[in-house]
C-alpha cells in the first residue's frame, strides 16, 4: 500500500509518499536544499505560498519515490485543524487527484497523524499513553487505536511551542524558538532563575504556561537581563518546562495504569524535538515502569509523511472519505473530552 | 484607566464592556507579552456565552467561537508578516458582522478599522495591571456609557 501525503494547515507545505515499509520520501518546502544559500525561507501562513509550491511539490515527491499516480493506492491529506485557507488548498488538491486517478481520498486530523507518526518507524501497539507538544496544542491521550482518542488533560491557556517561540522572541534569539533555546540553554545554569511551575501538584492532568511566559516577561523587563545571562534565563524556563510536563506525566500515567496496567508513553508534536524535555520525559516514564517512544527529529515537526502514514493506518481499516469531506479549522481528537476552562492558573 | 489587580478585576472589567458590544466591531488589545491579553479574551468571550476552550490563537492565528449574539475573531497577529495576510485570515468576514478581538493588531496598522476601541495592558504597580482605553469613530460616543463597576 502507497499513498501520497498533502500537509497545508499551517506554516508548512509538504508532501510524502510513503508505504507500509517506510518513507518513500518526504519534502517540506522551506527545508529543501535551493533555499540554504538564501538562509533558508521563513515560512509562510499565506494560503497563495501553499498554492504557489503544492503542485512542484507533489511532483518531487513522486519522482524522488520513482512512482506516478498511477502507482499509488490512495492520497491523504489534512483536513484540520489549521488554518482555513491552507487546508482548503490541500484538501482541494487531494480531492482532484483522488477524482482524476480514480483513488480513495483520507481527510485526515493532523493531531492524529502526530498521534500515530511514532508507528513509521516503531512497532508501537495499541493501547499508549501519548504526550502531544507542539505549537498550537499540549495534551495527554489515551490511544485506543485509529480513530479512538480519550483526551487526558490538556494546557488551559499557551501551548508549550508558543512559550518556547515567545521567550526566545523576549531575550533576542531566532524563530523558531525551540531550537535556539535549547542551544542556548546548554551554556546554561538552570538554578540561575526561580521561575514557576503552573499547576505543579494539582490534581489532574491539565497544562498551564502562560504564569511560566509572564513571569519570564517579568524578569526582562527589571532590566537585568543581559546578553551573558540568556543562556541562564534558557536553561532555568526549560527546565521549568520539563518539570512542569513530568510532573503531568505521573498524573497521566496514573490514569493509564487504571485503564490498562503499565505500558508506552509516546511524544509526538514539534516540542517532542527538544533533547532535554525528551530525556526528562523518558527518565520519568522509566521511573514509573513505562516504556518511551518519540519519533525520530525529522518526523516530531510538521511534514506530510505522517499524514500520508494517517492515511495508510485509515485505509487498511477501510476508513475512506468522500469528495465532501470539508476543511475543519477547529477538529478536536476527542470530541467527547470536557472543555478545559481555565483563564490563567496562578503558581 | 481600569485598575485590574487580579482575574476578578479582569473578568469584571469583560462584563461592564459585553453590552456595548455590537456586531462589526473591533477591539484591539495591546501591550507586552504576558500583560493579559489573552486572559482578557477570554473573559470577554466567556462572558459573551462561548462554553468552548479558549486557547491562545498564538500559532493558528485565529479562532473562531460561534456564539448566540454573534461570532467572535479572536485573532493574535504575533506572527504574522505581512500586513496584507489579515485578509486570508478572513478579517472582511469578521468586521461585517462579528466581533474582532485582535492582538497584536501593530501588525496589521495599515488595514486598522476606523471605527474601533483600543485597549493597552501595562504592569502598573508591582504584578497589577491597567487597561487604559482609547476609542475611534463610533466608539467614541459607545464609551462613554462605559460604567465601572467599583467593587464585584
Amino acid at each position: 500500500m502507497i499513498l501520497l501525503g498533502i500537509e497545508t494547515s499551517c506554516d508548512e507545505t509538504a508532501a510524502a509518499i510513503v508505504s507500509e515499509h517506510g518513507i518513500q520520501s518526504n519534502l517540506v518546502h522551506s527545508q529543501l536544499e535551493e533555499h540554504r544559500p538564501f538562509g533558508g525561507v521563513v515560512p509562510e501562513i499565506a494560503a497563495r505560498s501553499h498554492i504557489e509550491y503544492l503542485d512542484s511539490l507533489i511532483k518531487r515527491a513522486l519522482n524522488e519515490a520513482e512512482l506516478n499516480f498511477s502507482n499509488l493506492d490512495g492520497i491523504a491529506a489534512t483536513a484540520g485543524p489549521g488554518l482555513i485557507g491552507g487546508l482548503i488548498v490541500g484538501l482541494t488538491m487531494a480531492k482532484s487527484i483522488a477524482l482524476v486517478h480514480d483513488l480513495p481520498l483520507i481527510a485526515v486530523n493532523h493531531l492524529e497523524a502526530h498521534a500515530l507518526t511514532p508507528r513509521i518507524t516503531s512497532q508501537i501497539d495499541f493501547p499508549y499513553l501519548l504526550l502531544l507538544i507542539s505549537g498550537g496544542h499540549c495534551q495527554f491521550l489515551i490511544v485506543d487505536g485509529v480513530g479512538h482518542y480519550r483526551r487526558l488533560g490538556t494546557t488551559i491557556d499557551d501551548a508549550p511551542g508558543e512559550a518556547f517561540d515567545k521567550v526566545a522572541r523576549m531575550v533576542g534569539l531566532d524563530y523558531p524558538g525551540g531550537p535556539a533555546i535549547e542551544r542556548a540553554a546548554s551554556q546554561g545554569r538552570a538554578n540561575r532563575y526561580a521561575l514557576p511551575r503552573p499547576l505543579q501538584g494539582r490534581a489532574g492532568c491539565d497544562f498551564s504556561f502562560s504564569g511560566l511566559k509572564t513571569a519570564v516577561s517579568r524578569i526582562i523587563a527589571k532590566g537585568k537581563v543581559l546578553e551573558k545571562d540568556v543562556p541562564d534565563l534558557c536553561a532555568s524556563f526549560q527546565e521549568a518546562v520539563a518539570d512542569i510536563l513530568t510532573d503531568r506525566l505521573r498524573h497521566a500515567a496514573q490514569a493509564f495504569v487504571e485503564a490498562y496496567g503499565k505500558g508506552v508513553l509516546v511524544v509526538a508534536g514539534g516540542v517532542a524535538a527538544n533533547g532535554i524535555l525528551r530525556e526528562r520525559l523518558k527518565a520519568t516514564a522509566n521511573e514509573i515502569g513505562f516504556s518511551f517512544a518519540a519519533p525520530p527529529l525529522s518526523l516530531c515537526t510538521d511534514n506530510a509523511a505522517m499524514v500520508a502514514w494517517a492515511g495508510i493506518e485509515r485505509l487498511r481499516l477501510n476508513m475512506v472519505d468522500d469528495l465532501t469531506a470539508a476543511p475543519r479549522a477547529r477538529w478536536p481528537l476527542d470530541p467527547n473530552a470536557a472543555p478545559a476552562i481555565g483563564a490563567g492558573v496562578k503558581a | 484607566m481600569f485598575e485590574l489587580p487580579d482575574l476578578n478585576a479582569v473578568q469584571r472589567f469583560a462584563q461592564a464592556l459585553a453590552p456595548l458590544i455590537q456586531p462589526g466591531d473591533v477591539i484591539e488589545l495591546k501591550g507586552t507579552i504576558g500583560v493579559g491579553k489573552t486572559t482578557f479574551a477570554r473573559a470577554l468571550i466567556r462572558t459573551l456565552g462561548g462554553k468552548e476552550e479558549v486557547p491562545s490563537p498564538t500559532f493558528t492565528l485565529v479562532q473562531t467561537y460561534h456564539l448566540d449574539r454573534l461570532t467572535v475573531w479572536h485573532f493574535d497577529l504575533f506572527r504574522l508578516k505581512h500586513p496584507i495576510d489579515i485578509y486570508e485570515l478572513g478579517i472582511e468576514e469578521a468586521m461585517s458582522d462579528g466581533l474582532s478581538l485582535i492582538e497584536w493588531p501593530e501588525k496589521m496598522a495599515p488595514y486598522a478599522s476606523q471605527h474601533r476601541v483600543e485597549i493597552t495592558f501595562s504592569f502598573y504597580i508591582g504584578e497589577i495591571r491597567k487597561a487604559s482605553l482609547k476609542a475611534h469613530g463610533h466608539w467614541r460616543a459607545r464609551l462613554s456609557k462605559l460604567s465601572w463597576p467599583s467593587d464585584g
